[in-house]
């Protein structure tokens, strides 16, 4: 039964607290668009995200409405489009990360990703081809997310990709320097890449998903922050219990949306991804959480721990409220996209080391961190084999957003707007790793891959 | 199909007349209604019945904003449904 202080909570977490959907992604698969001819694939890659994603924006408009509940984003994930474009004679796929703008443009969504490539054990003709284009691709589109995955616990480490991906990541700095480097907010270096993930700018649509699915992708800091107020002094049994609960509630919501949105647009619900995602907006940010539970700062001494209580809290209340998980699902820890994170980041409470060492107990990894622009690329390579070993060794997901703020240094600050933020740039260690990082190979799966 | 109506405000005369008369002449019916006043602020909860509401949700939704508007209170409908699933098991 359905109680009158029930629903007056649920519009005070909707009213007071932002809770909200993130996001309703809808995963197309591209595969059938492979042609020969780089411009015939790129008219059936048009032509099919038009004609399967028309409505998705609408619908997702209609849901919001009549339940009451604000879905931020629409957003659209591809196949991998290395193995799509690789069919082709092209020698650069920008074209193809134009097409994809300008469907993503006319159906109205904010984010398309999918301008991706998996290298974790080698490269293919069309992956090669794909990562050199990523500079300029980001540069020339809006819309476009990019992600390689380097790396999983399967197959090692390529590092040769990871080498070249530092060297991507500066690049595409330096192209989009105009804008705070803001290209390199929309490219993720991945360990463990997931195939149903719905949040930018690491989605694309795995090969082993259906020809179209919707994945949904939930949010809710501020209630999660709301319920522990009530926790003061309490142990740490209490605050777990709270968060399951409340995230139990979150995902309820998500699961209803995700639901309603495939039914109404005939296309299969495929998972609910449990998250705890934070926009720059004061009330909705996970490093509020953190320091709810107790700490002066987020980035103080205990923050990991909290953090790792919270992320499985949020997993063990949320999936008893979804019939599918997948996804990333966990709390994110995007600085820029945090209020607090970029309040501990500018006071200097929050360094890249401590980010580091709670990427080990969370989703995802090192998230919208901008570093000094003179930072070299051997160094953006060291900071990523460091990421991706710790995903490798976890068997769990990790990734790396970092920005290269060209012509900027540590105290100054850059700006993206919206949901992406702004942030502080945070030092760099100086020493260097060029010899490691020069070694190319691939570092070996660990003895725990072979689960057999 | 049921819907939740929300009408929180600053208490004063002829609120319940002014939701009630549109729900009456959109055919919905009221199942349900919770009142109460706390430090002179209105909060009222209806559960409704609009499978034969003669007119589009949205357009409800409309009309029922809009009076919230005029009369300075907060009125919405929701689908019943999201408040089932948080908090129902």
């Amino acid at each position: 039964m359905l109680s009158y202080e029930g629903i007056l909570q649920t519009l005070s977490m909707i009213d007071n607290q932002k809770l909200d959907i993130r996001t309703i992604t809808m995963g197309i698969s591209l595969m059938d668009c492979a042609d020969s001819d780089g411009e015939k694939a790129r008219q059936k890659i048009y032509n099919k995200i038009v004609e399967k994603a028309g409505h998705l924006v609408e619908v997702g408009q209609a849901i919001e409405k009549e339940f009451g509940i604000p879905i931020i984003n629409k957003r659209i994930s591809v196949t991998p489009i290395s193995i799509v474009a690789g069919a082709s004679a092209d020698k650069d796929y920008v074209k193809f990360a134009e097409v994809l703008d300008r469907a993503a443009r006319d159906v109205g969504v904010n984010f398309i990703g999918g301008f991706s490539a998996l290298v974790h054990k080698g490269y293919t003709k069309g992956d090669e081809i794909l990562i050199r284009s990523i500079p300029e691709a980001l540069a020339v589109t809006e819309t476009v997310c990019s992600s390689v995955n380097v790396g999983s616990t399967k197959a090692g480490i390529n590092m040769d990709a990871v080498k070249q991906m530092g060297q991507i990541i500066v690049e595409a700095a330096n192209l989009t320097a105009d804008r705070d480097s803001i290209g390199c907010a929309k490219l993720v270096v991945f360990a463990n890449a997931v195939e149903d993930n719905p949040f930018m700018a690491g989605a694309f649509h795995g090969v082993g998903e259906p020809d179209c699915v919707i994945n949904v992708g939930v949010s809710g800091p501020g209630v999660v922050k709301t319920a522990l107020e009530a926790c003061k002094g309490a142990p740490f049994d209490v605050v777990a219990e709270t968060i399951k609960k409340t995230a139990f509630q979150i995902t309820r919501v998500g699961q209803l949306v995700a639901s309603e949105a495939s039914r109404r647009l005939g296309v299969p619900f495929g998972i609910v991804d449990l998250s705890l995602a934070p926009t720059p907006a004061v009330g909705d940010s996970i490093a509020r959480i953190l320091e709810e539970i107790g700490l002066e700062h987020c980035g103080a001494p205990g923050t990991t721990a909290a953090l790792a209580m919270l992320n499985d809290a949020v997993k063990k209340g949320g999936v008893m409220a979804s019939s599918h998980v997948g996804g990333l699902s966990g709390a994110f820890i995007p600085v820029s996209e945090d209020e607090g994170m970029i309040e501990a980041a500018r006071i200097g409470a929050l360094t890249l080391e401590k980010l580091e060492a709670m990427t080990c107990v969370c989703s995802v990894g090192l998230d919208m961190i901008a570093i000094p622009g003179d930072t070299t690329w051997q160094t953006v390579a060291g900071i990523i084999a460091d990421e991706v070993a710790i995903g490798m060794v976890n068997n769990k997901t990790t990734a790396l957003r970092l920005i290269p703020a060209i012509g900027k240094g540590v105290g100054e600050e850059v700006s993206f707007g919206g949901l992406l933020g702004s942030a502080p740039i945070m030092p760099v260690n100086k020493y260097n790793c060029d010899v490691l990082v020069n070694r190319g190979g691939r570092i070996p799966a660990p003895i725990h891959s072979l689960r057999n | 199909m049921k819907a939740v109506i929300t009408v929180l405000g600053n208490d004063k005369r002829g609120i319940i007349y002014n939701v009630t008369k549109i729900l009456a002449e959109s055919d919905v019916n009221i199942l349900d209604i919770s009142q109460t006043i706390l430090d002179g602020y209105f909060t009222m909860v209806m559960i409704v019945d609009i499978e034969k509401c003669n007119i589009k949700f949205e357009e409800l939704q409309n009309r029922l904003e809009a009076k919230g508007a005029e009369m300075e209170l907060n009125i919405r409908i929701q689908h019943k449904q999201i408040f089932d699933s948080m908090h129902n098991i």
